[in-house]
């Protein structure tokens, strides 16, 4: 065998046992997060990409605030039997001029109420769909998987409230005492009350391979949570039992701090007691949610 | 060569005792056995027989109730993300996002695997001229043929460039032609990518041919561990029928042939078994040549794996279990998981 051949031996099997991965750790983004984003922007992509669901998850809010804010037009009846005292009696017992402004506040926690519950839904699809065992096999943070079912949804949502609220000002809502502020307060309370909801839902959802059971359980959750809070009504008028519920629910409390800071109406607590109740919801919500993620997000 | 860097030594999956409870069910019942780094291990059962449980228990899908299993060095258990890090796995089912186009599925992919997106983006593009969808890279998932979508998972698989990859069925429910496809491209991944391959499958004829090594499982047991002429052999040999133009007895003289085990004859056929079926039928014939007489007809059998399965689990591969006892199962892993 000549040298050169030798050579060329060698050189082959060096190319042969040239370990392939050596290299791969320099091509890896160390961040305990990694994929979180990658997570969220698909949830987020099957929804701005798809016209249809982006103008459906759209126009369901819209069509509450247009039927339910002018056809329970309460003002009205005051104005009917006491047309002196009408103004009077509206804004005592709405805290503004009208109760389709006071029902706009509401219709902001109410189009984040229904984004958040599909939230859960979504993690029950990826199940069924074996997208979810695919993501478990890989590095990615538990947490991660369902904190970004959470944003995803946070995003959402949050867009949906800022077209509701524009629209509501187009038919209608008081904007005497609106602040550019009081906006992105309202908006700061809405991100904090998401952010709750959606890791609720999303931890119901955690387990679930059934979607109608999923769909039995958002049922059973939304419409109390919804109706039992100062949303569509005050709540000063409940009875006491349910007065109790709208304290713990923390619907109210985003509500109420639309309504401060939109409307300017007496609230129900103070700002600061919102903004703190939301954030400890907030904050409860997705640590358990995260801790929950490790244990049980399983096949 | 890569033992710094893997902390495994040559047998890249270790199990030990491994088990897996459903409630009462042992879906997976103490489990022992490895796999070299290298080769293509087949994992053979009909349903029900514990092949996804423990495909499950070493991708750390799911936890086992007892015993260790060790995945590229790492224990799955504790160290599940290490493990996580250097697989591939191709599950049973399609799991891609039909939303999303073939090459955003490959990309989420390697985004999960923490790969930065200019590299991501590099492989993405390798994997699907790979698997032949560099054309179909930019339409949604959702128009993709079963034969296409099973191609698309394969590159998913492949994105972190594992070390070992695990194939759960894949080609269940594809036809003829489209699963020898994707053994052809199964094939040619493990070249490109010099991959350690488990493989669970139920076509034997696949097994047969492209696993060196075989476990046959039944009843959350391994019944039967070697490679596929192991156990074939295992059964005694290969079966050479012939005729002859004459009924003179020739028994004797054909048992003296060195290969051959055992000859039987009716009438002027013989039905002889041989150790290599192959070599051992030129010298029959010649043989019979020699003493003026002529073969008319010949057939040389190989055992196939249907036979060794048989042999081993008492049972024709393909019998469905009784569907009550197979949907009482599922009921109480569902519950047991709950």
């Amino acid at each position: 065998m000549s040298s050169s051949e030798k050579k060329l031996e060698q050189s082959q099997m060096q190319v042969q046992v040239k370990p392939r991965v050596s290299k791969e750790h320099q091509y890896i983004n160390p961040s305990p997060i990694h994929g979180l984003w990658a997570l969220t922007n698909r949830d987020l992509r099957k929804w701005y990409t798809n016209p249809f669901q982006l103008f459906m998850s759209l126009i369901q809010p819209i069509i509450w605030l247009g039927l339910f804010g002018k056809a329970l037009d309460f003002g009205a009846i005051f104005s009917s039997s006491a047309p002196q005292l009408s103004g009077a009696i509206v804004s005592s017992v709405f805290g503004t001029s009208s109760y389709f402004s006071f029902l706009a506040a509401g219709m902001l926690t109410f189009v984040i109420l229904f984004t958040a519950m599909f939230s859960g839904m979504s993690i029950v699809w990826d199940r069924r769909f074996g997208f979810l065992n695919k993501v478990l096999t890989t590095p990615v943070a538990r947490g991660s998987i369902v904190m970004a079912k959470v944003l995803s949804s946070v995003g959402r949502s949050l867009v949906q409230a800022a077209i509701v609220l524009i629209i509501a000002i187009v038919l209608g809502m008081d904007t005497s005492k609106m602040t550019l502020l009081g906006v992105a307060g309202t908006f700061a309370a809405m991100f904090l009350m998401a952010i709750g909801l959606s890791s609720l839902f999303v931890m119901l959802a955690l387990r679930s391979t059934d979607w109608q059971t999923q769909m039995a359980i958002m049922n059973l959750l939304n419409l109390p949570l919804l109706f039992a809070s100062n949303a569509l009504f005050p709540s000063k008028f409940m009875p006491d039992w349910l007065q109790y519920i709208v304290k713990v629910n923390p619907v109210s409390y985003a509500t109420d701090a639309a309504r401060q800071l939109l409307l300017g109406s007496q609230g129900i607590a103070s700002l600061a007691f919102d903004f703190s109740f939301l954030l400890g919801f907030a904050i409860l919500f997705s640590v358990i949610g995260i801790v929950m993620s490790w244990r049980y997000l399983t096949k | 060569m890569h033992g710094a860097d893997h902390g495994y030594n040559s047998d890249i999956i270790e199990v030990k005792g491994l088990s897996k409870h459903f409630g009462k069910l042992k879906a997976v019942d103490e489990i022992t056995f490895e796999v070299k780094e290298g080769e293509i291990f087949g994992f053979l059962g009909p349903n029900g027989a514990g092949k996804t449980t423990t495909i499950n228990m070493l991708t750390t899908l799911l936890p086992p109730t007892s015993g260790e299993a060790r995945v590229c060095g790492f224990d799955v258990k504790r160290e599940a993300n290490e493990v996580r890090k250097r697989i591939g796995v191709v599950p049973q089912e399609y799991t891609a996002d039909e939303d999303l186009t073939g090459m955003q599925n490959i990309m989420l992919c390697g985004e999960l695997y923490g790969i930065k997106r200019s590299e991501v983006e590099r492989r993405a593009k390798d994997l699907l001229k790979l698997v032949d969808l560099a054309d179909a890279a930019d339409r949604k998932v959702s128009s993709y043929s079963g034969g296409m979508r099973r191609r698309l998972e394969l590159a998913a698989g492949l994105v972190n460039n594992p070390r070992l990859l695990f194939l759960d069925e894949p080609t269940l429910g594809l036809d003829v032609q489209t699963r020898t496809a994707v053994w052809e491209y199964i094939r040619q991944l493990k070249e490109e990518y010099n991959m350690t391959l488990f493989v669970t499958t139920h076509y034997l004829e696949e097994a047969d041919s492209l696993c060196d090594r075989i476990a046959i499982i039944d009843h959350g047991k391994i019944v039967k561990i070697g490679s596929p002429s192991e156990l074939k052999s295992g059964l005694g040999g290969d079966v050479i029928q012939l005729t002859v133009d004459n009924s003179a007895d020739l028994t004797d003289a054909i048992s003296r042939i060195e290969l051959v085990k055992e000859v039987k004859k009716v009438d002027s056929s013989y039905r002889i078994k041989a150790v290599k079926g192959e070599e051992a039928a030129p010298l029959i014939i010649e043989l019979i040549r020699s003493k003026g007489l002529h073969v008319t007809r010949i057939s040389v059998t190989k055992p196939t794996l249907d036979e060794v399965y048989l042999e081993y689990t008492g049972r024709a591969f393909r019998d469905e279990e009784d569907p009550s006892r197979v949907w009482a199962q599922r009921m109480t892993m569902r519950r047991a998981r709950a």
